[in-house]
């Protein structure tokens, strides 16, 4: 199949950037996003341009890293699907495709399409850990857990740090994000004592940051290629008002 | 906890809170002007010159004011904060689905403070300062507030149209107000999230279905 791109290009953080417009012939529909786009690489560099910047790592969904903004959708067409996970089938024949990068105070672009995504791990060194060192894996019911949460704990901890939730956000709020992690680690023993003021110093540096505030849009959900739920959101809120009211600090 | 007034979550707690006062406040409203209904409008004079005069609304009255304030005040300030943390936008917006309402929240509640503006001068303004005139009831002067509104809904049917309109908007504000509220302070999960849907838009019909009707009735009452 035949496609028009229409791609964000920038040459580094300062400068202005602007959409260029590829046309690609004899893109396979069984490519991932992710090949069709090396091809375009690998052409214009024969054709002695300046190829596309874009990232991508683990092509399995799970590093986070594949972050780009397809047609209006953060990670292209498709539910519960990182960028890697995108086939060219899910495009017609001659269709244009228009990608960007994430668009995000708290993200600036680099070049291209590449972020930079470091504030999720400034917002993560705020809190998103436990302070002790919990060892080994520990012995069969030596630590109770109950199934809810131990369920709901790992369905918190299936975030991929990717960002589509803040860029799927009008308010580019990083609240999902923040949310997954807070909520995994409070639902557990092992994160439990240090839950209130992980979520107080993860809030001020999503904050400090520069994201904004959740207005319970719900779009992020929507996006998220694990599939996240705002109800951690409202977890999260809980576990933050519980926190301002009942901490010293 | 002196962080909690600036930060995010806790200036939408801030939100909440006045939202639900101010829901609150709507049930108390509908169901004093419910009594324009009834009769040939004692009782309703009755009401709202009680709901004037007596000491406890006295109280209630600026604390519903500050409501008012305060949830305007930190929409707009954090509708400008929102805005800056996306300096540049994207070329396609976005075309991920969430509830219209729930996009244009400050839109929606900026078209409802205009509507504010226009009801306060027409009612509230001119009971408590300007001239209303009085009707004797039981050997007592009430101001004859009944007078005033029927006079309203009766003699200007573009009134009642501006009226209905204010109404919509106030619907729609509430259907993603009322869950988003719960969910801001915490009180949801995920099997809440959707039995507070739907008791918001029950909600939302109840209160603004009877705010709307008002002023129909009145239309079809007095046409013939
Ligand atoms: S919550 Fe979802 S969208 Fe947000 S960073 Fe985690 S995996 Fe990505
Ligand atoms: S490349 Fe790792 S998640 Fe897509």
């Amino acid at each position: 199949m035949k496609i028009k791109l229409n791609i964000w290009k920038q040459a580094n953080a300062k400068a202005k950037g602007r959409f260029e417009k590829y046309e690609l012939d004899g893109v396979d529909t069984e490519m991932s996003f992710l090949e069709m786009l090396d091809s375009l690489n690998e052409k214009l560099i024969k054709e002695g341009k300046e190829p596309v910047t874009f990232e991508h790592d683990c092509h399995e969904a799970i590093c986070g890293c594949c972050s780009l903004y397809i047609n209006g959708h953060p990670h292209g067409p498709g539910k519960e699907t990182a960028t890697c996970q995108v086939h060219m089938r899910s495009f017609k024949d001659g269709e244009t495709i228009t990608v960007e990068p994430w668009r995000a105070k708290g993200f600036p672009v680099m070049k291209d399409l590449m972020v930079d995504r470091n504030a999720f791990d400034k917002i993560m060194s705020a809190g998103g850990f436990v302070s002790i060192d919990a060892g080994q894996a520990p012995d069969a019911n030596s630590i109770l857990v109950g199934k809810i949460d131990a369920d709901k704990a790992f369905d918190a901890a299936a975030c991929i740090g990717c960002g589509a939730c803040v860029a799927a956000c009008k308010n580019s709020s990083a609240m999902l994000f923040v949310a997954a992690k807070v909520s995994q680690l409070a639902l557990l023993p092992q994160g439990k004592v240090e839950a209130k003021r992980r979520a107080l110093n993860m809030v001020a540096k999503m904050d400090e940051l520069g994201f904004g505030s959740c207005t319970n849009t719900g779009a992020c959900e929507v996006e998220c290629p694990k599939g996240i739920g705002i109800d951690f959101i409202a977890k999260l809120n809980r576990e933050y008002l519980s926190a301002s009211f009942s901490e010293a600090e | 906890m002196t962080k909690f007034f600036t930060s995010s979550i806790g200036q939408k707690f801030f939100m909440s809170i006045t939202g639900l006062f101010l829901m609150l406040f709507l049930i108390v409203h509908l169901t004093i002007n419910s009594l324009l209904l009834f009769g040939d409008g004692t009782l309703f004079n009755q009401a709202a010159n009680f709901m004037s005069s007596n000491p406890v609304m006295k109280v209630i009255e600026p604390i519903l004011a500050l409501g008012f304030i305060l949830h305007i005040i930190y929409a707009a300030y954090i509708t400008l904060k929102n805005m800056k943390a996306r300096p540049k936008g994207y070329k396609i917006t976005t075309k991920t689905k969430a509830s219209w309402a729930s996009k244009n929240m400050f839109v929606l509640g900026t078209l409802i403070f205009i509507f504010l503006v226009i009801h306060l001068a027409n009612f509230f303004w001119k009971v408590k300062f300007g001239t209303v005139e009085t009707v004797m009831v039981e050997g007592k002067e009430l101001h004859d507030v009944y007078a005033l509104v029927a006079g309203l809904f009766k003699g200007w049917w573009w009134y009642d149209v501006i009226y209905i309109v204010g109404v919509i908007f106030l619907f729609l504000h509430l259907t993603h107000g009322f869950w988003s509220a719960f969910q801001t302070i915490g009180w949801d999960n995920e099997k809440w999230m959707p039995r507070l849907k739907v008791i918001g838009y029950i909600y939302s019909i109840i209160i603004c279905g009877g705010f709307a009707f008002i002023p129909l009735y009145f239309l079809i009452k007095y046409a013939v």
